[in-house]
Parts: structure tokens; C-alpha cells; sequence
């Protein structure tokens, strides 16, 4: 596996304009969550996922849940980008008829690979998969995005029992932790104390990213991942609500919010910016 | 259809040696239980399946959902737990993870409303068809025969979706000797051209009972199990309505939302005509043996030959 940071960086600025360019043919949506997980799926999406565009189907293809499944337009974004399917469909976000619901929909959209929406169950699902993986001595990996808000949820908390004590080694999820949820701060609203150490009494592997927007500490954090043979790794990534934009990074509540043409081109501007950078 | 009547067996029993055969026969059946196999008597398949035959441990919203993810990869999982806990306490995952996820899988539920007996009002699902009755594309199977209940084990491996299968864990009588069943098919037990009685679950012996002793008084009680209550089989239903011009509906449920609910809409609809629904009223379940329960709750034949004679009455 090879990693490219300066590719990787790129891509990421390219998930988020494209996210943002879709929330904006709306007017409205899921912008924090989606510009938070920007970077893993970049990173998830630049060789580190077994996974083949033109076959969005493939049988030993590793699988993505996005569990926080309001983040639909980031996964959009980055499959449009990888060629799953063209790039106009991102127009189409939230419209009737469109093959890209707010939430994650597998019967809807190629590349997705199990429908979320409610949170919390995306943890079983991929727990599942990854069991049947197991049972089957496959060797594909499954990856999961949990929200930090949503291990509020106790089905978090069982489904992580189960892969601990059925040893999925082979199922690798990222916290986002971005320390926001709808309402609030997630320590205003039901402290989440330290989500590292919370998964680590539960018996899984840990890994902790200082920065989770930052995709070259979140590759190292995946490869430090696939050492471990007896347990699931929890990779809780220290990310920022609306990252990569600095009007919604310093906005009170971005969760869902509005995207006006004039904010979309002032966003542009400054990932433009940041793409000429790097 | 030919009826026998005897002692049958439990089902719990029929439930154990079917899982045990479907997984010799194929490795990609699964079974997951929420801690309830001594309850079930399965208890022997977790070491002699091991990874196939799986105690989760006491959490039914994760098994539902890693059983609708395992699904999608090609395992074919069946889920157990009492049928409180395997409808309410997991509901949402049946519907999202399972239904609209396009998933595959067989939820079933054991000891559906008063045969929970001793369990009392916590454990008696009398709610659990209408739960799921409102699930697109949720089949909703409602069985207390053995040899109807090992179709039922075997056909839905078969089938690709999401079904619930509720059924009571101890001996029931058997009463057919075929096995020609189909899902979303009913079973005409009964011809009669008087009253049409569609019974599901325990309710069918008490309805087969009830036409014997309306045979007595010269009425021709037409018994039908829909054993599917969905989809339903519109068809017999309208069919044996149009014949009697009188509809009687027996289960062991509350009488809100299920197998009466989805008579009443598909005669409303179709053949209007006086029916009455013999069922639980809208109240919680309580602790006793079976016998004292169906009194309780009027789920006796009594209550289904009173309610005969009276949408007969209301023919006229």
C-alpha cells in the first residue's frame, strides 16, 4: 500500500467541494458531519479500500458503513470523484427521484454499501458483515464511521460487545470526533468523557489521531490497525465540525445549515487556496 | 384440505431439529439467539455449530442488525427471541437495517400473547402483527401447528426477505398431514357455506372446535387458518365471504391491528358483509396458565360461536 499525501490532500479538497456543490444545488443540508469525515474518506479512497468503481457490486470488495448516514453528501462526493458514478448525479441530492437520499441508501446508490439513517445501527450491520467474513475466512476488511453524538446510542455498545468477544479483527471504525451534535457540544449535551478509553475498557483496540483531518495520521492510524489479529480497532479521529472551511469551522451549529451560491464560491476560494498549498 | 387431529409435538422441538438439519445442509444458515436457549432447547447447537449457531448474549437490536449485515453478504440468519423482545425491542432495526436495507432476514417469536402464560403482561406480545404488519415488505407468519411450523422453518430459508414468524414453544396439536403449504396461501381447513371463521396461531384449534359443535346446531361453519397474515390471501378470504355472507376472525393478538384488522380491510374493500373480531381487547396481558388466559381475554371457542351466531344474525 502506497500512501500519496500530496494526493490524498488533494482529493480531500476536491470530496469537499463537491459535497458542498451538491448541499448548494439544495440550498441546505448536512454540511459539519460531512466536511469532518472529508479526510478519512480520502484517505479510505486512495488505495486503502479494496474496491472497484466499475464494480460497485464486486464480491470481495471491502466494505464502508457510514453509520452517521446525515453524512450521505460526503460519501457522494467521494464516490462521484472516484468514478462510481458521473458527477452530475450530485446535483440531484434530496430531489425527488434522486439516487442520492440524505441518508446512506445501498438499493439507491452504487458504492453504497449497507443502508443508514438511524444511528447507531450502522455498528451492527457492520459487525455482521464483518462476522460473515470471519465465518467465511475472507480477508477483506470492513470499515466504519460512528458519529461521536452517536455513541450516545446504546446499540453502539452492543454491537461493540459482540465484535469484541467474537474477535473481529478485521472490522476497523472511525469515531468522528468532532465534539458537536444537533444540539450542542457533545459535553454540553451527554459527556462522552474520554471515547478512547471508553472503547478500550470494552476490549478493543484503540488508536487515538491528534488530528483528525489530517489524512497522513489517519493512514499511519490504519496501518497501526491491521497489526492487530484478535480484536476490533477503534480509530477515534479528533476532527473539527466543518472542516476545511472556516466559515462553518467557526459556526456555532453547522450541523445542517444553509449553502447559499455566494457561500459556495467564497468556499471555493479558500479550498482553492489550500489545494494550491499543498 | 385433509385434517388430522394428534397430540402433535413441541415446537420448540420441531424449531431444534430443523435449525439442526438446515445447518448440516447448508453452513451459510445461521442461528442467533438472544440468551434464550435453554428457553428453546437449542442450547446443544452453540458447541456443535460453533459461528454458526450463535448466542449474542441479551441484546436483540444488535442481533437483528448484524444479522440483516450478514445477510447482505449471502448468510441466511434466523433470530430468536421471546416475541416481545423480538418485535418491540428491536423494531427499528427490523424495519431500517432489515426492511429497507433489503435484507434477509427470519425474526422469530416465541410464546406470542397469552401462551407467554407465566411470563404474565411483560412477555405477552399482543402487539407484535401490528408492529410489523406495517413494515413494506415484512412478511408476518402467525403459526402453532408442528407440521405447518416446519414448512414454514424450511420454505422461508428458501425466500429472500424480511419475515416474522411468531409461535408458541410447547405441544400443540397437529392437524394437517400435508405438507403442501405456500406463504400468503390459506388453508381452507373446513368447507361451510353458513360462516366464515379465519383463525391464525392457537386460535385455529379453538376455531375448528367451535364449527364442530356449531355443526351440531345445523350451521356450516367455513374454517380458515391464515397462517399469512402478511400478505394476506384476499382471494379465499373474499371467496369464502361471498359463499357465507358472515365473517368471524380468531387470534391471539390484540384485536387493533392485526390478522382481524387486515380481514376487516380486505372485506371493507372488497365483499363488505357483518364480521366481528374475536380477539384480545385493548389491554396488557397478564400471569396465568393458558385455559384461565383464553377466558380472560375471551379467546375461547365460546366467544367464537357467540360471535358466528351473531354476524349471522346480522344477515338477516
Amino acid at each position: 500500500m502506497n500512501f500519496d499525501r500530496i494526493q490524498t490532500e488533494r482529493f480531500a479538497v476536491e470530496i469537499r467541494k463537491s459535497l458542498l456543490r451538491a448541499i448548494a444545488s439544495k440550498g441546505s443540508g448536512h454540511v459539519g458531519g460531512s466536511l469532518s469525515i472529508a479526510d478519512v474518506l480520502a484517505v479510505l479512497y486512495s488505495g486503502v479500500m479494496k474496491v472497484d468503481p466499475a464494480d460497485p457490486r464486486m464480491e470481495d470488495r471491502d466494505y464502508l458503513v457510514i453509520s452517521k448516514g446525515h453524512a450521505g453528501p460526503a460519501m457522494y462526493a467521494a464516490l462521484a470523484l472516484k468514478g462510481f458514478f458521473p458527477q452530475e448525479a450530485l446535483d440531484t441530492l434530496n430531489r425527488g427521484g434522486t439516487m442520492l437520499p440524505s441518508h446512506t441508501d445501498r438499493l439507491k446508490t452504487p458504492g453504497i454499501d449497507l443502508t443508514t439513517g438511524s444511528l447507531g445501527q450502522g455498528a451492527s450491520l457492520a459487525a455482521g458483515a464483518a462476522f460473515a467474513d470471519k465465518l467465511d475466512c475472507r480477508d477483506n476488511y470492513t470499515y466504519l464511521i460512528l458519529g461521536d453524538g452517536e455513541l450516545n446510542e446504546g446499540q453502539v455498545w452492543e454491537s461493540v460487545m459482540f465484535a469484541v468477544h467474537q474477535k473481529l479483527s478485521r472490522l476497523i471504525t472511525f469515531v468522528d470526533a468532532n465534539g458537536k451534535q444537533l444540539d450542542g457540544t457533545t459535553d454540553e449535551i451527554c459527556t462522552l468523557g474520554d471515547i478512547a478509553a471508553k472503547f478500550a475498557a470494552f476490549g478493543c483496540n484503540t488508536v487515538a489521531v491528534e488530528d483528525g483531518n489530517d489524512t497522513e495520521q489517519i493512514y499511519q492510524a490504519i496501518i497501526s490497525a491491521k497489526q492487530e489479529t484478535q480484536k476490533p480497532t477503534v480509530i477515534v479521529l479528533h476532527t473539527v465540525k466543518g472542516a476545511g472551511v472556516s466559515r462553518y469551522e467557526k459556526m456555532k451549529n453547522c450541523h445542517s445549515c444553509g449553502v447559499t451560491e455566494e457561500d459556495l464560491k467564497e468556499a471555493y476560494k479558500e479550498l482553492d487556496d489550500r489545494k494550491r498549498s499543498l | 384440505m385433509a385434517i388430522i387431529r394428534n397430540k402433535g409435538t413441541e415446537l420448540r422441538k420441531v424449531l431444534a431439529d430443523e435449525l439442526r438439519s438446515m445447518m448440516e445442509e447448508n453452513r451459510n444458515i445461521i442461528y442467533m439467539e438472544a440468551d434464550l436457549g435453554g428457553a428453546l432447547g437449542t442450547g446443544d447447537l452453540f458447541s456443535d455449530f460453533p459461528g454458526q449457531a450463535v448466542n449474542v448474549g441479551i441484546m436483540e437490536a444488535n442481533m437483528v442488525g448484524a444479522a440483516a449485515g450478514m445477510s447482505v453478504k449471502g448468510k441466511i440468519p434466523f433470530v430468536h427471541s421471546f416475541g416481545t423482545f423480538a418485535s418491540r425491542r428491536c423494531a427499528d432495526q427490523a424495519f431500517l437495517s432489515g426492511c429497507y436495507n433489503g435484507a434477509n432476514v427470519r425474526i422469530l417469536g416465541s410464546d406470542p400473547g397469552i401462551s407467554a402464560e407465566a411470563n404474565g403482561g411483560t412477555h405477552m406480545p399482543l402487539e407484535d402483527m401490528a408492529i410489523y404488519r406495517a413494515f413494506p415488505g415484512m412478511t408476518v407468519l402467525d403459526i402453532a401447528e408442528p407440521n405447518l411450523f416446519r414448512y414454514a422453518l424450511r420454505e422461508t430459508a428458501k425466500r429472500y426477505g424480511m419475515f416474522y414468524l411468531r409461535f408458541p414453544r410447547k405441544q400443540r396439536d397437529a392437524y394437517y398431514n400435508t405438507e403442501s403449504f405456500e406463504i400468503g396461501k390459506a388453508n381452507v381447513l373446513r368447507a361451510g357455506k353458513d360462516v366464515t371463521i379465519a383463525a391464525s396461531g392457537i386460535e385455529v384449534t379453538e376455531a375448528l372446535k367451535a364449527a364442530e359443535e356449531l355443526k351440531r346446531e345445523g350451521i356450516e361453519a367455513e374454517v380458515i387458518d391464515v397462517f399469512t397474515v402478511k400478505p394476506i390471501d384476499e382471494e379465499c378470504i373474499c371467496a369464502s365471504a361471498v359463499k357465507t355472507g358472515a365473517v368471524v376472525t380468531a387470534e391471539n393478538h390484540n384485536v387493533i391491528g392485526g390478522l382481524g384488522s387486515a380481514v376487516a380491510e380486505v372485506l371493507a374493500e372488497h365483499v363488505p358483509c357483518p364480521m366481528k373480531r374475536v380477539g384480545v381487547g385493548d389491554r396488557f396481558g397478564e400471569v396465568g396458565d393458558l385455559n384461565y388466559l383464553s377466558e380472560q381475554f375471551g379467546l375461547t371457542k365460546e366467544s367464537i360461536i357467540q360471535a358466528a351466531k351473531e354476524v349471522m344474525d346480522r344477515k338477516n
